[in-house]
């Protein structure tokens, strides 16, 4: 058997391409026909529409799915209320962000940093759907935080937060400012990651080379480390964005029950079984990431990730 | 140099506490309520401490029933995942053609589009070729985007060995297959068994795509998204909960310390 193994793996030592090629095949295999055919299903039913009698499938080529997703204002709602939300929580979280990976890739002893690393690590890869719902815990009326502010009698600031219009709500959970509360949380770590790593990247001697051409600190920053940081930031952003995008569960656990993009999606595809509508649905987050991401290449994001 | 960069250190120091509280927090609420005896709020402080959620969730079928089928997910995505990502990890590795940046796009394609499409384009070809909901579509979606852990640590590791190693073995007289298996295979095996344990992890959690892949079967994430929306026994829940930090936290934490000796600078 060894035999067998020695002669085969010698063979194809010998014939580079034949090797690269069975190497390569099941990951092309796997990939194109199971993903990428997966993609290109879903674009061609998105050109089918459901006819409205029977609610079958009709496998004809119609832009009426298209034309039933733009012509609805709520859906121009959706559309705009997921974006609105995924472009706050990525500026909020960069701004938060920023001095933690600053502290990070600049302060931090190498006796800490591992630790530093490790500890905005963990979050990121522990599970998603435990974080959603300890916010759940954390927001709801009796909960946690509730509790807090009382005790440090800010409570009436709770009141009058949930009081404005439009993003208040009747408690925190059930509110966009709950819900945006959550989407920062989760997708933090996925911002100081790379603005961590970009920092890491700038020489020290840049900055020394500042400080001995007259730049003071401030001007070091505006000037040199900040230009040299922003890929990093737009490719954290990169994350956040796309992940706020298409999320669904934040959503629908958080927040009071108005649709987003992924939750339009999900509903349109189960419930009311219409996969042509829900396929267009779903290509606007895919033609706004793919905006989102040529811009970020003219900015040097993928240089940073 | 450094006491120049102190004015602003220690409010850098104060950001960077908050931020690491507002990270971490959250999940030792979690682990906290898991004890608590309050059976149908989120009340807190909490009236007491207790136990005994543990062992009723020890006796509910409906989660020993999700907890396998997860694993069961897990470990079948993981091991198709260390499969491709292997292979072609080492087909990239050292080797030119035409196509090869695409591979590497293609590789995160799944995880980097939004889960949402990601899941819907699976279910509407699912559909549309009659192919059933079963535990193997779970596992067909979890693969897919599984592969990029495996392949990305391989590969890293790949391109920091040495390749005199490779070059010694053969001049000693190995034949190819030799030095694979005695060479390059200890080589990558702990980079092989991150990526692994990073790609289970990664599938024990993946909750929105699973919604669209998997019929009337509840992995462990789909369980709780369920009890989420309609509460059974919510100090149940918990428990879960703490069950799903360690088996997502742990495999990362062993992950982090495999990979870790042999790079110092983290890209």
């Amino acid at each position: 058997m060894t035999n067998v193994i020695d002669r085969f793996v010698t063979f194809l030592f010998y014939r580079k391409s034949l090797a690269l090629f069975l190497l390569l095949s099941p990951l092309l295999i796997w990939l194109g026909v199971v993903y990428l055919g997966s993609l290109f299903t879903l674009l061609i039913q998105s050109f089918f529409s459901v006819d409205s009698f029977s609610g079958v499938i009709k496998r004809e080529f119609t832009l009426e799915s298209y034309y039933d997703l733009f012509r609805q204002s709520t859906n121009w709602d959706i559309i705009i209320r997921t974006t609105t939300m995924a472009f706050t929580v990525t500026v909020v979280s960069a701004i938060i962000a920023f001095p933690i990976a600053y502290y990070m890739a600049m302060n931090a002893g190498p006796k800490l940093k591992p630790i530093l690393y490790l500890g905005v690590m963990l979050p990121l890869w522990s599970s998603y759907l435990v974080k959603v719902y300890s916010w759940k815990l954390i927001m709801a009326k009796e909960g946690i935080l509730t509790w807090c502010l009382d005790q440090l009698g800010l409570l009436h600031l709770l009141d009058v937060v949930l009081s404005i219009p439009v993003i208040g709500g009747s408690s925190l959970s059930f509110s966009y400012i709950g819900m945006f509360l959550v989407f920062v949380y989760i997708w933090l770590p996925y911002m100081i990651l790379p603005i961590q790593a970009s920092l890491e990247r700038i020489p020290k001697t840049l900055l020394e080379a500042s400080s001995d051409l007259g730049g003071g600190p401030a001007q070091t920053f505006r000037k040199v480390i900040l230009p040299l940081a922003f890929p990093g930031v737009v490719a954290g952003s990169i994350f956040t964005f796309s992940l706020t995008l298409g999320d669904y569960i934040i959503p629908t656990i958080i927040g009071n029950s108005s649709y987003f993009i992924g939750m339009a999606v999900y509903t349109h595809q189960g419930t009311a079984g219409n996969i042509p509508l829900a396929a267009a649905f779903s290509v606007v987050p895919i033609v706004i990431m793919m905006v989102y991401l040529t811009i970020a290449k003219r900015l040097g994001a993928f240089d940073a990730l | 140099m450094r006491s120049k960069w102190n004015l602003g250190s220690i409010g850098l120091k104060t950001a960077t506490i908050f931020g690491f509280l507002f990270i971490h927090i959250p999940i030792l609420i979690i682990i906290m309520y898991a004890f608590s005896t309050d059976e149908k709020t989120f009340q807190f402080p909490l009236p007491g401490f207790t136990t005994k959620w543990f062992g009723v969730a020890w006796e509910r079928n409906d989660i020993w029933e999700a907890i396998i089928l997860s694993s069961q997910v897990a470990l079948i995505s993981t091991f198709i995942a260390i499969l491709l990502g292997t292979l072609a990890s080492l087909a990239v590795y050292r080797s030119q053609f035409f196509g090869k940046e695409i591979i590497s796009f293609l590789v995160i394609l799944p995880i980097a589009l939004p889960g949402i499409v990601t899941g819907i384009s699976l279910r509407s070809a699912m559909s549309l070729f009659g192919i059933p909901f079963s535990t193997w579509t779970i596992v067909i979606a979890h693969a897919t985007f599984c592969i990029v852990t495996v392949y990305n640590n391989v590969l890293a590791r790949l391109r920091r060995s040495s390749h005199s190693m490779v070059e010694a073995s053969m001049d000693l007289g190995a034949n190819p297959w030799q030095t694979f298996r005695f060479v390059i295979l200890p080589n990558i095996a702990t980079a092989l068994l991150a990526g692994g344990m990073l790609s289970f992890a990664l599938s024990f959690d993946e909750v929105i795509v699973t919604t669209f892949t998997a019929g009337q079967q509840s992995t462990v994430p789909i369980w709780m998204l369920t009890e989420f929306i309609r509460p059974r026994q919510r100090p149940v829940t918990n428990v879960v909960a703490v069950f799903v930090i360690l088996v997502t936290t742990i495999p990362i934490l062993v992950a982090y310390y495999l990979t870790k000796e042999d790079d110092g600078r983290k890209k």
